[in-house]
């Protein structure tokens, strides 16, 4: 059964520029898939598509069951849209952009009005909802136009790095909002160049690059794909680098790697904790002095690097 | 979904925006104030209209071309809201809501049509204490007169669709401004509003008789009853009051359907 959000090969080209490159997606009904890659990569105009702003080359989409390209007025209905730019009207207050999106979503002029006051006061605006919003910070913007999309509870969202520019304490609270959303049975899209946001909030990942999906799975998939856990020893002295190598080679599975430099010796291994411990054991009965030791797992930074060979954000200019 | 109703949001959100952004307003009302007494003392004087350079047939001749210029200024306004409105990405947040596709733009030539609608207004009082007198030249009656602001406002909201075309085809709010009022000065100058066409040379008479601008400040002058009517064999001249409908009602459904179709492709 096709997912509450569906698409399949979408192509748009801007120029000589193939924004999106034939795109499938798929989100099933209650999860949330995050959409991973670089300035540039399509996130955005793969948004664009699917909540009906822009019209692909070619391929179809299907929202919330109902045809994007055919039926674009229905499709709204459905879906939330909040964006990279947080869009209110920084002249009216709080409450007065909430209310008129409430009515433009056809609320009556009331309900639109108590819908309002519901959701100031659940995203702590309250206080704030008749202050225009050229007065709110950053974070408090970004809540508003998060609680716009919310209007209506539609039963699809999209967020197009709803976390960008936000100091980690505001987005912690966005992120917190967002679980909260997908417990209540809300699918949704959500793109972002933060591969820790992706891992925290999403239960798929597409990571796209250059308008094609170069990798999808769960994170722990991903992360799989780049290789499993290392131990990364540091020495304080220079001379002992050979001797913190042999036993790293011994008790490690594959091939040692060393940074002179900055005195650092790494190897892929098996076993954890445990096995780490047994390093520690070992490094310490032959003497040797570690400024730093431990057991590194591969971040999305890790897998967004060996699929792409480029990190994130270091992707062509948009 | 009724595009009324939606209009009727957005002009009101529109109309709040105006209300918190006071110098907006005031700086509309100066320029049109600042024409009115330039034109009348600087100019007056040295003004020929038909046989007479009498300073005060010039200010009766004047008031209604001042009046039409100042309505077809709103243009720039609305393209620059328009234009401010796609740069700040709420057209985007509107273009995913499930609402009437023309709803956005015509809020917003109703909210310059109730701006248009009070700049007019303190205009004529303007131009009443510097001493235009109604029925100057010919009688007239209250009915006539409000017939005139009629056209003029009628006028002034044609021309808010052209701004709306083009505050969402240029790229910022400051292009929509400049490029919303350079082309208003050849088209409102380029017209009988501030001189007597008849003295022009005779392919810029045809350009001015011709100019839907012209058809307007014509059948004002003859609702007002003002002086210097065009004696022009030239079709808008001879029935101004019916050029005038007319034109704006062509200029409306032209730049509308171009605006609209505009709008839904339209990208931040």
């Amino acid at each position: 059964m096709p997912g509450a959000i569906h698409a399949e090969g979408l192509v748009k080209t801007f120029g000589d520029v193939r924004a999106l490159d034939g795109v499938d997606l798929d989100v099933p009904e209650g999860t949330v898939l995050g959409l991973l890659g670089p300035n540039g990569a399509g996130k955005t105009t793969a948004v664009r598509v699917l909540t009906t702003l822009l019209r692909p080359d070619s391929g179809t989409a299907v929202v919330a069951g109902v045809d994007v390209l055919k039926n674009p007025n229905e499709v709204r209905r459905s879906i939330g849209l909040s964006g990279q730019f947080a869009a209110v009207d920084e002249y009216l207050t709080g409450r007065e952009n909430l209310q008129m999106v409430g009515q433009l979503y056809q609320m009556g002029a009331r309900a639109a009005k108590a819908r309002a006051s519901e959701l100031l006061e659940r995203f702590g605006l309250a206080e704030a909802a008749d202050r225009t919003a050229k007065t709110y910070s950053g974070g408090m913007r970004r809540r508003l136009d998060l609680a716009a999309a919310l209007v209506v509870s539609p039963p699809v969202m999209f967020m197009d790095e709803p976390t960008t520019g936000l100091d980690p304490r505001n987005r912690q609270a966005l992120w917190e909002v967002i679980q909260e959303l997908v417990a209540g049975g809300t699918t949704l899209l959500l793109t972002t160049q933060y591969l820790e946001e992706a891992d925290h909030l999403a239960h798929d990942i597409c990571v796209i690059d250059r308008g094609r999906v170069i990798a999808r799975g769960t994170s722990d998939q991903l992360k799989a794909r780049t290789g499993g856990e290392r131990v990364e020893v540091v020495v304080h002295e220079r001379e002992d680098i050979a001797a913190a190598e042999e036993v790293l080679r011994v008790l490690g599975k594959g091939e040692t790697a060393v940074q002179e430099h900055t005195r650092k010796v790494v190897v892929p291994v098996v076993g954890g904790a445990k096995l780490l411990a047994e390093v520690i054991r070992e490094l310490d009965t032959r003497g040797v002095e570690i400024d730093d030791i431990g057991l590194r797992r591969p971040t999305l930074d890790d897998v967004f690097i060996s699929l792409t060979g480029h990190g994130a954000g270091k992707g062509e200019a948009k | 979904m009724s595009t009324m109703s939606d209009s009727l949001v957005i002009a009101r959100r529109n109309l709040i925006r105006m209300t918190r952004i006071p110098e907006m307003v005031l700086f509309g009302l100066v320029q049109p104030v600042m024409f009115v007494v330039l034109f009348t003392y600087v100019f007056g004087g040295s003004m020929k209209i038909g046989d007479s350079t009498d300073p005060d047939v010039y200010k009766n001749f004047l008031m209604a071309g001042i009046f039409a210029q100042t309505v077809t200024f709103a243009t720039a306004g609305a393209g620059a809201g328009i234009a401010e409105d796609m740069h700040k990405g709420l057209i985007d947040r509107f273009r995913s809501l499930p609402m009437a596709r023309g709803a956005v733009l015509t809020g917003r030539t109703f909210a310059d049509l109730v701006q248009t609608t009070l700049t007019l207004v303190v205009l004529a009082v303007v131009a009443l204490i510097v001493g235009w007198r109604p029925g100057f030249a010919e009688s007239t009656n209250v009915g006539k007169i409000l017939g005139g602001f009629g056209l003029l406002l009628l006028l002034g909201y044609a021309f808010t669709w052209i701004g709306a075309l083009i505050g969402l085809s240029v790229r910022t709010p400051e292009a929509a401004t400049s490029g919303g009022l350079i082309w208003l000065f050849p088209v409102t100058f380029i017209s009988n509003a501030f001189v007597d066409s008849r003295q022009m040379t005779p392919w810029l008479r045809h350009i001015a008789e011709w100019n839907p601008f012209s058809a307007t400040v014509q059948a004002c002058r003859e609702l007002f009853g003002d002086p210097g009517l065009s004696s022009s064999g030239a079709w808008p001249m001879q029935h101004p009051v019916w050029a005038s409908l007319i034109y704006s009602a062509l200029i409306i459904v032209v730049f509308r359907t171009l605006a609209v179709r505009k709008y839904r492709s339209a990208t931040a």
